[in-house]
């Protein structure tokens, strides 16, 4: 999905509608991943009921909305699941899901395989139990690959397994590559945000500068591997990768969360990026006019970064990873590849961060069973 | 491979959005996302099916001259599935 800096222009002025919506359909979850973007683990009991969700779905295909990304929360959790995939693909808008594989047994492994236009990512943080386990907890990587032995038993076609790139994990990408060839899947890394749980860790997981020059280096040579246009401030080492390269917040981006709240992207669950609610009058109405969507869509103000070469490239990098780290919005990226991103963290104004407002973590310990 | 002297339409498979720019085209098959980025490709794309051939569409919507920038387009998009043979 390559696009010319003309529609990159345009792309940041907003779009009708988002590309990319992701919807956590529960704060529900029974991993308790150390890096957890939405702070997951409880289900919050205003959670849309099954009527409110189908109503945001029929507005999602109103608004021509091609595509949902769904997650949670572990999405299958939610006992209307399968009702709600079924409504929204009826519908042609497709479904797009990220599991953690749990709940994926022969019988679900075949339902899914039988449904049109569902596609999805079974969640590992590395390439075996010990490193994986260690961010997902004891037991996920092999209900993970079980999932996955189920889905490549059902015939389910090419699912994606999904992996945030951490400091532990980064020297494993062509074992990773390895393993999505063995099961026919594509391979999709993400980047490690300090958003939810991960504030407290991403100091100590994030990867090394030298770690990112690596995966910068490996991306290139493989544009088929997904990033979800996750690592663009890498895209200042040379060459763009493949993708939008840019901030899509409040522009092609959005979340909707599991009590209808619409934040400018699935990284900043933030009341300061809150832009309402689909229960006052709808996702559109919300999309179209809220402040802060229309605030995000102006011109933007390259701070900082104005004065460097490369700012086209990385266009100052990532808002999320700004805001959790204490960065003003206008400062460089804190993992900007030239460094400059490690001085505004040294000169951070803000001494305590930013945490994520709705917190659902569990406090008790969580245990797979086998599948 | 595109014969812009056949006729063409938009693949059954795929839904068009408009943007300021032009439009959004998904093929729900392959799931691919491409960018139609101007409102004159977008008019010839979904005028297509009223013509007999490919090069008619262009020449009702397009200026001579950019005739080979517009069967390009289209060459582009055939490849991708979003228009397709009838």
């Amino acid at each position: 999905m390559g696009a010319d800096s003309s529609l990159r222009n345009r792309f940041e002025r907003g779009l009708n509608a988002p590309i990319c919506l992701t919807w956590e359909l529960t704060y529900a979850c029974n991993l308790a991943c150390t890096h957890c973007l939405s702070s997951s683990g409880r289900r919050d009991p205003r959670e849309l009921t099954t009527d409110e969700a189908k109503r945001l779905i029929d507005e999602i295909a109103a608004m021509q909305i091609f595509y949902v990304n769904v997650g949670g929360g572990e999405p299958m959790i939610r006992r209307d699941f399968f009702e709600l995939v079924e409504h929204a693909v009826a519908q042609k808008v497709g479904v797009k899901f990220s599991t953690n594989g749990t709940r994926i047994d022969r019988v679900a492994a075949r339902r899914l395989a039988s449904t049109d236009y569902l596609d999805l990512q079974v969640s590992i943080d590395g390439a075996d139990a010990d490193t994986s386990d260690k961010i997902r907890g004891a037991g996920s990587y092999a209900a993970a690959r079980r999932a996955m032995d189920h889905l490549k038993a059902a015939d389910f076609g090419p699912f994606k397994i999904s992996v945030v790139m951490t400091r532990d994990n980064v020297d494993q990408l062509d074992d990773l590559e390895t393993l999505a060839e063995a099961y026919g899947a594509q391979l999709r890394l993400t980047r490690l945000r300090p958003s939810g749980r991960a504030v407290e860790l991403w100091e100590e997981l994030r990867p090394t500068r030298l770690q990112n020059r690596e995966l910068y280096d490996w991306l290139v040579q493989r544009p088929h591997v997904l990033t979800g246009d996750s690592f663009f401030h890498l895209s200042a080492f040379g060459e763009p990768l493949d993708g939008l390269n840019l901030c899509g917040a409040g522009r092609v981006v959005c979340l909707i969360d599991p009590v209808g709240d619409v934040y400018a992207c699935p990284f900043v669950i933030h009341e300061q990026f809150k832009a309402g609610n689909v229960r006052d009058a709808g996702f559109q109405k919300v999309w179209r006019d809220s402040a802060l969507f229309r605030s995000l869509r102006e011109p933007g103000n390259p701070g900082a970064c104005g004065s460097c070469g490369s700012y086209d490239a990385c266009r100052g990098g990532c808002m999320a990873a700004k805001f959790f780290t204490g960065l003003e919005l206008s400062d460089p990226d804190p993992e900007c590849v030239f460094g400059h991103g490690e001085t505004a963290l040294e000169a951070r104004r803000v001494a305590l961060r930013p945490r994520s407002s709705p917190d659902h973590s569990r406090r008790v310990p969580v245990i797979i069973s086998a599948r | 491979m595109f014969d812009p002297s056949q006729a063409w339409s938009l693949s059954p498979e795929v839904s068009l959005r408009d943007e300021s720019f032009g439009a959004l085209a998904y093929h729900h098959g392959t799931r691919r996302l491409v960018f139609l980025k101007s409102a004159k490709l977008v008019e010839v794309v979904t005028c297509l099916d009223r013509f007999e051939s490919a090069d008619a569409a262009i020449d009702a919507v397009v200026d001579e001259r950019d005739h080979p920038r517009y069967v390009a387009a289209l060459a582009a998009l055939a490849a991708s599935g979003i228009i397709s043979g009838r």
